[in-house]
């Protein structure tokens, strides 16, 4: 045990350093470490997180939307027992598409590839939320009259379907946590995270708490 | 310029900076999390649109209505059906894993047989024109009787083509699972003079006396028993539940009564006692509607005083006193028994201990009573033509003795073809088909069963699930599960009223297997006449449609067809009267509480089994559902838990979780202590469904088979199997 008492009373090599009167170089290096990685954490970072994948097939919103007579429900419907279609299945489209009813390649590739194969389209679901969420359309668009806007965004006006980006970590789509890095937002569909469920679900007092709980309604959305 | 030590931490310290100020590690983190609560490899059910078919739970005699929900060709959830009439939406663990056992693992994909290197795929016509060839050569060598059949009923279509192939090819050895049934249909029987089952009017009841029934442990149906209990609550009646250890029944009870094991029927004549000498009973039933009342009333007068009972039952006389009024004061009293789950007959003359005390206050055959449910009459096929081999089969007697010398009263008696099994040489049994049963497993005894099975050189288990007696079986004809076919369910077992349920395929058979009901119909096929012209359907689906004739429309569209003004019909007796005593019951020998065996000096504690719903018995084993559902209190890992009362632990020197050997006259078992001050001192309790040998690595392995260390225990008025209990040790390992 005597030996290290010794060793700290020793000068050691920091000693000499100090007389050296380091101080400027020291800070250029604390900002060179501080800009690199600020430099990786902001550009280089963000991209690497997600994979990109283009939509089978690019469809046309805005094209569709004009044609039918409910909006979006006409395709994106309710069933009978409440539950949510989701993207429309093959057997929707064919009702229109058996055959193709323009030149346009997308809408040849379609017919080809799938209707013709009868092969369902795997649409890629930009909105589609963790398997431990319970999510009800009905009670959102039926019950409190919230239109798909507020949640998906002007997605009806598109003539394009944008890239699909998916999480390379979680395999989620970028949708939920938003498009900026660090998730900030400015339209109420610029994010889907469980904080913009609550704030909305605090604001209009609805299930803010659960009956199990009596306080944070977890169990609402997490059965 | 020269990097140092101190540069470097500069530049790693505004690193650390700069990444807190990005969204990094936040992002990182975030992204962790969602994955780490979704793991990619745990199943989630499919997307898409849902369909939902209403189909009859087949998983046990309970006769309860289900959902089955699927996505496509997939079935992701099976649920209680709402507003079926037995069970209103309520479902046992066991039905509600129901899709687990349809996507088990180790189900068996087709036919097998059992070579010198193991079992081997074949084919079903080659199997099935095996077998046949060995039953047409026991019929050539004049040995037809020696054909059985093992099933887990003796009603409905199914069974009822499995016992026409028997009498076609000569043998009356049909077998169907021992239950409690037995015994109520029995005593039903030579009280009221008419074959019927019980049904149990709980809904209607306001004062239920439960004889250790387990009622929220899988007694009767359990889905029906379950919203009784709960219905007996919310209309403010009583449940007052008579057993040595605190069960869930018992638990929750308005009053548990803890009693020695084996003495309810000694509790239920000591109450008889207390109702008739204060004049309790109902004089208008028991005066109007009954005969031998004063023999009955001789019988409980002298022996039963409730200072007798209370020394053998170890209940005090003020509570007895207490009981026998509070029951014979209830407006509808309705006294039940059984062991747990019911899954063993008892004693004869202790179920009819209860039945005698539901007659004393009226209800038999009355709203909240005990009901006899006329047996389904819905089969009526010709009868088939016999040929001189099948004539002279059919008049041999059993090889149980079912039905003769001093067992007429029984009909079925599983538990003594072991012993016949053993004793015979050769054995009485040389061609054996189970279905819908797992006696190697099942029986008490299991090892001697098993070791007396061996001996039958041929054994056909028709089993969707490799279980311990399609392991040792010479071939598997697999069958469907219960999502997979259909299948009329000609009762619920204690459901008060007759209802005929359909089961329906959710989904096309998944493996290369057959219905029940297609294997005998095909095997018939593969013998020759007159066995194959006994059979004049195409297959099991044409038999049934026949069958159900103008019911089958509705049962398609609704599941079930239930009689809503059923009334139970008056008694058949000779007298017209429930009879007290009769000549037939005169014949049996009385009343005598059944002992454990074994000898008291050298296992000084008493080992009982227990039910829970969280374990399966029978065919189906626990699915993993079940198991992960299980109590620590139950199965440790691998290890059995072993219930004993603190106060007998202390005395043994064992502490909770201590590892203990626990032996019986019959076997040995390593196991844990579990330390419960709900068992009485002196017992230790062990629960049934577990220590399985084969199915799948979820299920085997785990726990302590108690059938391997109990005996069976024959009763003397009826031959059905009456053991609650043995001697046991626990010594410290």
């Amino acid at each position: 045990m005597e030996e290290p008492k010794a060793n700290l009373t020793s000068p050691g090599p920091g000693h000499d350093e100090k007389k050296d009167g380091a101080g400027a170089p020291i800070i250029l290096f604390f900002i060179v470490g501080l800009v690199s990685s600020l430099v990786v954490g902001w550009i280089f970072f963000p991209p690497l997180v997600y994979s990109t994948k283009r939509q089978p097939i690019d469809f046309n919103h805005a094209l569709h939307n004009g044609l039918v007579d409910n909006g979006c429900e006409s395709c994106h419907f309710l069933r009978e027992d409440g539950t949510y279609s989701g993207a429309p299945k093959l057997a929707q489209c064919v009702q229109c598409h058996e055959e193709a009813n323009s030149e346009d390649p997308e809408e040849i590739k379609f017919v080809e590839n799938f209707v013709k194969r009868d092969r369902e389209v795997p649409w890629l679901v930009y909105a589609r939320q963790p398997a431990c969420v319970f999510f009800s359309h009905a009670a959102h668009v039926k019950m409190a009259g919230i239109d798909c806007v507020t949640c998906h965004g002007p997605i009806g006006e598109s003539e394009s379907l944008r890239p699909y980006q998916e999480n390379r970590i979680s395999g989620y789509s970028r949708d939920i946590w938003g498009k900026h890095p660090l998730g900030l937002k400015r339209n109420s569909w610029d994010r889907m995270k469980m904080d913009d469920c609550a704030e909305c679900h605090a604001q209009a007092k609805v299930n803010a708490g659960s009956v199990q709980t009596q306080r944070d309604g977890c169990l609402v959305c997490h059965k | 310029m020269k990097i140092d030590r101190r540069s470097f931490l500069a530049f790693v310290i505004g690193g650390a900076a700069g990444t807190t100020l990005s969204p990094l590690p936040w992002k990182l983190t975030d992204d962790i999390s969602i994955w780490s609560q979704n793991w990619p490899w745990t199943p989630v059910p499919p997307r898409g649109e849902r369909a939902f078919i209403n189909s009859t739970c087949t998983l046990c005699p309970g006769g309860c209505g289900i959902t089955v929900c699927k996505v496509g060709e997939r079935v992701i959830k099976v649920e209680g059906r709402k507003g079926h009439p037995v069970n209103d939406g309520g479902l046992c663990p066991l039905g509600l894993s129901a899709a687990q056992l349809l996507y088990a693992p180790t189900r068996v994909p087709g036919p097998m047989k059992k070579t010198a290197e193991g079992w081997q795929e074949v084919s079903w016509s080659s199997a099935l024109s095996e077998i046949a060839s060995e039953l047409g050569q026991l019929r050539a060598n004049g040995q037809p009787e020696s054909i059985a059949w093992i099933s887990e009923s003796d009603r409905g279509t199914t069974a009822e083509l499995c016992k026409r192939l028997l009498t076609v090819c000569g043998s009356p050895n049909y077998f169907r699972t021992p239950s409690l049934q037995d015994t109520f249909e029995t005593a039903i029987y030579l009280t009221q003079g008419q074959r019927a089952m019980a049904g149990f009017d709980l809904a209607g009841a306001d004062f239920v006396l439960s004889f250790g029934a387990g009622l929220i442990e899988g007694w009767g149906s359990p889905g029906y028993m379950l919203r009784a209990r709960s219905g007996l609550r919310e209309r403010g009646g009583r449940l007052e539940h008579v057993e040595p250890r605190l069960s869930k029944t018992a638990a929750k009870a308005d009053r548990w009564v803890p009693i020695r094991p084996g003495t309810e029927g000694e509790l239920a004549l000591g109450l008889a006692h207390v109702i008739i000498r204060d004049g309790l009973y109902r004089k208008d039933f028991v005066n109007g509607r009954s005969t031998g009342f004063d023999a009955f009333r001789q019988i409980v007068g002298e022996a039963y005083t409730p200072e007798a009972v209370s020394k053998s039952t170890g209940i005090d006389a003020k509570t007895i006193l207490d009981l026998a009024r509070a029951f014979a004061g209830a407006k509808k009293p309705l006294a039940i028994c059984g062991r747990g789950s019911g899954r063993l007959p008892g004693g004869l003359q202790e179920v009819l201990a209860v039945h005698y005390l539901n007659a004393l206050v009226g209800s038999i055959n009355q709203p909240g009573g005990v009901i006899a449910v006329p047996e389904p009459e819905y089969v009526n096929w010709p009868e088939p033509e016999m040929d001189p081999t099948a004539s002279k089969g059919m008049q041999q007697p059993r090889v149980d003795g079912a039905g003769q010398g001093g067992f007429s009263v029984a009909r079925y008696l599983l538990n003594r073809l072991p012993a016949a099994l053993a004793s015979g040489s050769p054995p009485p049994v040389k061609a054996l088909f189970v279905s819908g049963a797992n006696p190697v497993h099942d029986l008490a005894d299991a090892g001697a069963a098993a070791q007396a099975f061996r001996k039958i050189p041929l054994i056909v288990s028709l089993s969707p699930f490799m279980n311990e007696t399609a392991a040792m079986a010479h071939f598997i004809l697999p069958t469907h599960t219960g999502l997979e076919r259909y299948e009329d369910v000609p009762a619920a077992s204690g459901f008060p009223r007759p209802i005929l349920g359909l089961a329906k395929p959710a989904v096309k058979p998944l493996l290369n297997t057959k219905h029940v009901g297609d294997v005998v119909i095909e095997l018939a096929k593969a013998m020759r006449r007159p066995v194959a012209g006994a059979f004049p359907w195409a297959d099991y689906e044409d038999c049934l449609k026949k069958t159900l004739g103008g019911n089958w429309g509705s049962l398609v569209k609704n599941g079930f067809v239930m009689d809503a003004k059923f009334t139970p019909s008056g008694f058949e007796t000779a007298s017209h009267k429930f009879e007290f005593k009769n000549n037939e019951l005169a014949k049996l020998p009385a009343y005598a509480a059944q002992t454990a065996p074994g000898d008291e000096r050298s296992f000084p504690l008493t080992l009982i089994p227990y039910d829970t719903m969280r374990l399966a018995v029978g065919a189906a084993g626990s699915p993993p559902f079940l198991m992960k559902a299980l109590e620590e209190t139950v199965l440790q890992q691998n290890d059995g838990m072993v219930e004993i009362n603190p106060a007998t632990a202390g005395g043994l020197g064992l502490v909770e979780g201590a590892a203990a050997v626990l032996s019986t006259p019959r076997g040995r078992a390593r196991v844990r202590v579990h330390l419960f001050d709900g068992i009485m001192p002196g017992l230790v309790a062990l629960p049934r469904g577990l220590g399985h040998s084969a199915f799948d690595r979820f299920l085997a392995g785990k726990g302590v088979n108690i059938n391997d260390l109990i005996a069976p225990v024959e009763d003397p008025a009826s031959g059905f199997e009456a053991g609650w209990g043995i001697r046991a040790q626990l010594t410290r390992a």
